[in-house]
C-alpha cells in the first residue's frame, strides 16, 4: 500500500450498503456484493438484487484483475486536491469476473502515457487514512 | 395525448455571462414575456411545471405573477434531462383535464453562479463515492468516458466531434441572441485546449445566465391564439436498466444513454419516423452527446454518427438534419437545454434565424446521460 496526504480531496462517505466494500479495500482486498439466492454479483452496492429482488446478500473476494474499458485524462481546472496531479488519468476497469462489473480508479505507476483500452490491469490500494483505502489500477506486464 | 396540447407562447431574457439579476427576477421576466407572446393573461394560468433544480418555487412564481388559482404543479428531476419533460407533464395535465394553461420555465445563473462540481465536499455520499475520490467530478469527465469508448468501438475522431461544434457555431453566427457569434473552423476546434482528453474546450457548452419560459394549452384553444401553435405531437421520458448519472459505468449498455428509451417511446407514440423529422434540437452540453443522440434517435446506425456529422448532415441549410439552429448550448447559450425548446417552436412558427423551409416536424431532446425526455413538435 502507498501512503498519501489527505489534503482537501473528496473521500467516500460509506453508507450501510457500501461499508463492506470500503472495509474490504481497507483490508487490502477487493470484494463484490453477491446475491445469496441467485448468486449474481452487483456493483455499486445496494440492498436488493435487481435480478431476483432478494434482500439477502454477502460479500466475496474477487480477483482484482481486469482490463481497461475506457479512460480519460483530466486537465485543469480541477478540484484543488487534484491540481498537482494534473493531468489526472482516470480509468474505467472491467473486472475479469464479467457481469458488467466496472470500477473507476486512478492509474498508478508506470505506463500512464501508453494507457489503452483492453490493457490488463491489477488493483492496487492507496491508504488515505485509517478508515479509507482507495482501489486504483496498475498495468500488468 | 397525441396532438392534445400546443406551445402557444415563448419568452426569455437576454443571455449573458453575467445577467446581473437574480434567477427569480429573470424567471418572472421570461414568463411574463411568454404570456404576452401567447396573448394570455396571468389570471388564466392554472398550472406550473419546473425543474426540481429550479431555485424559485411555484409559490413564489404564483404570488409574483398574481396567479389566482393553481390546479396543477409538478417538478422534474435530473438536471438537464428535465427540459422536454416539463412540456410533457403540462401536455398530460391538459389532456387529462387537470389544467388549461400551464407555464414551464428554467432560470439559471450558471455563467456567474459558479460551477456545481467545484463545490464537491470532502465526504462524498451516494453513487459519486465511487468516482469523485478519483477526481472524476466534472460532467465533462464523465462524458469523456463515453466519448473515448465510442472512439474505440467505432473509430470516431476528435475532428468528428469538432464538426458538431463547427455546425453549431455556424448557426449561432446568424442568431443575434447567441453569445458566440465569431465563426469557428475545424482548425480552431482542434487548436482549443484539452479539458478532459479526448474532449477539448470547444467540445463543451457555454456557461450562461438566462431564463426562458413556454406557455402550453390545449390544441383546440391554441387555434384562436396569437401565434401559430407548435403542437405537441408526442412527448416521452426515458431511463434504461442499471442507470448511473451521467455515465452507465456499471451497466450492460455503456454506449446507450437514457435517450435510447426516450426515443423508442417518442417515435412509438407519434406515428412518424426519424425520416419525417425536418430539424432537431439536440441536447449539447458536450459534442459527443449530439453524436450519441443522432444514433439513439434513429438518424443513423450505432457508430455512424461521426461520419454523419463530418459529412455536413447537421448543418443548415443543406444538411439532411439541420441541428441546433440557434447555436444551441454550444454557441447560443447553455440554460440547461431549455433554449432548445424555444428554438424547436420557432422552427414550427417559421421564425428561426436559420429556418428550415416549411419545417413540419421538429425534434427537441433533453439531457443525454441522465434520465431524460424528448418532444416532437408539429404544425396544427
Amino acid at each position: 500500500m502507498t501512503q498519501t496526504m489527505i489534503g482537501e480531496r473528496p473521500l467516500p462517505q460509506p453508507d450501510e450498503d457500501s461499508a463492506p466494500y470500503w472495509r474490504g479495500c481497507n483490508e487490502g482486498e477487493l470484494r463484490m456484493q453477491r446475491c445469496k439466492p441467485c448468486g449474481r454479483l452487483r456493483f455499486p452496492p445496494r440492498p436488493m438484487c435487481p435480478r431476483c429482488q432478494s434482500l439477502e446478500s454477502h460479500w466475496v473476494p474477487v480477483s482484482g484483475r481486469g482490463t481497461v474499458y475506457s479512460w480519460v485524462r483530466c486537465h485543469p481546472p480541477l478540484l484543488p486536491a487534484f491540481q498537482e496531479r494534473a493531468p489526472l488519468l482516470v480509468v474505467l476497469v472491467e473486472l475479469e469476473e464479467g457481469e458488467d462489473l466496472r470500477i473507476v480508479g486512478n492509474w498508478l505507476g508506470e505506463g500512464a502515457e501508453d494507457v489503452a483500452i483492453g490493457q490488463p490491469v491489477q488493483v492496487v490500494f492507496e491508504r488515505v487514512n485509517e478508515e479509507i483505502s482507495l482501489p486504483h489500477w496498475r498495468g500488468m506486464g | 395525448m397525441r396532438r392534445a396540447a400546443a406551445i402557444v407562447g415563448i419568452g426569455q431574457t437576454e443571455f449573458a455571462k453575467k445577467l446581473g439579476r437574480p434567477e427569480r427576477t429573470a424567471a418572472l421576466e421570461a414568463i411574463r414575456t411568454a404570456l404576452q407572446d401567447a396573448g394570455l393573461e396571468p389570471g388564466e394560468v392554472d398550472g406550473l411545471v419546473r425543474f426540481d433544480m429550479e431555485a424559485t418555487s411555484e409559490v413564489d412564481i404564483a404570488r409574483n405573477l398574481g396567479l389566482p388559482n393553481l390546479r396543477f404543479f409538478s417538478s422534474i428531476a435530473y438536471g438537464g434531462g428535465a427540459g422536454c419533460a416539463t412540456v410533457a407533464h403540462a401536455a398530460m395535465a391538459i389532456a387529462a383535464g387537470q389544467a388549461s394553461v400551464v407555464v414551464c420555465w428554467r432560470a439559471r445563473n450558471r455563467g456567474s453562479g459558479g460551477r456545481p462540481w467545484a463545490a464537491t465536499g470532502q465526504g462524498v455520499p451516494g453513487d459519486a463515492q465511487f468516482t469523485a475520490p478519483y477526481g472524476l467530478v466534472r460532467p465533462v469527465d464523465q462524458i469523456a468516458m463515453l466519448a473515448r469508448r465510442h472512439m474505440h468501438e467505432y473509430g470516431t475522431t476528435s475532428e468528428q466531434f469538432g464538426a458538431v461544434a463547427v455546425a453549431a457555431r455556424k448557426h449561432a453566427v446568424r442568431n443575434p441572441r447567441a453569445l458566440m457569434r465569431d465563426p469557428m473552423t475545424l482548425a480552431d476546434h482542434q487548436a482549443s485546449r484539452m479539458i478532459s482528453e479526448p474532449l477539448r474546450k470547444f467540445d463543451c457548452c457555454l456557461e450562461t445566465d438566462g431564463a426562458l419560459a413556454v406557455v402550453v394549452t390545449s390544441a383546440e384553444r391554441a387555434r384562436d391564439l396569437r401565434q401559430p401553435p407548435a403542437v405537441v405531437l408526442a412527448a416521452s421520458q426515458g431511463m434504461g436498466p442499471e442507470h448511473t448519472v451521467m455515465t452507465d459505468y456499471h451497466g450492460p449498455h455503456f454506449l446507450k444513454t437514457p435517450s435510447t428509451w426516450a426515443a423508442r417511446d417518442l417515435f412509438g407514440a407519434s406515428g412518424v419516423t426519424p425520416a419525417d423529422v425536418d430539424c432537431a434540437q439536440f441536447y449539447d452540453a458536450f459534442t459527443p452527446l449530439v453524436l450519441l443522440s443522432v444514433e439513439e434517435y434513429g438518424f443513423c446506425k450505432a457508430g455512424e454518427s461521426g461520419p454523419f456529422a463530418a459529412g455536413g448532415a447537421l448543418e443548415w441549410p443543406d444538411g439532411r438534419l439541420p441541428f441546433n439552429t440557434s447555436g444551441g448550448g454550444l454557441s447560443e447559450a447553455y440554460v440547461h437545454g431549455f433554449n432548445l425548446i424555444l428554438e424547436g417552436v420557432r422552427q414550427i412558427r417559421g421564425t428561426s434565424t436559420s429556418q428550415v423551409p416549411d419545417a413540419e416536424i421538429s425534434l427537441v431532446t433533453s439531457g443525454a446521460g441522465v434520465p431524460t425526455s424528448a418532444l416532437l413538435l408539429c404544425r396544427s
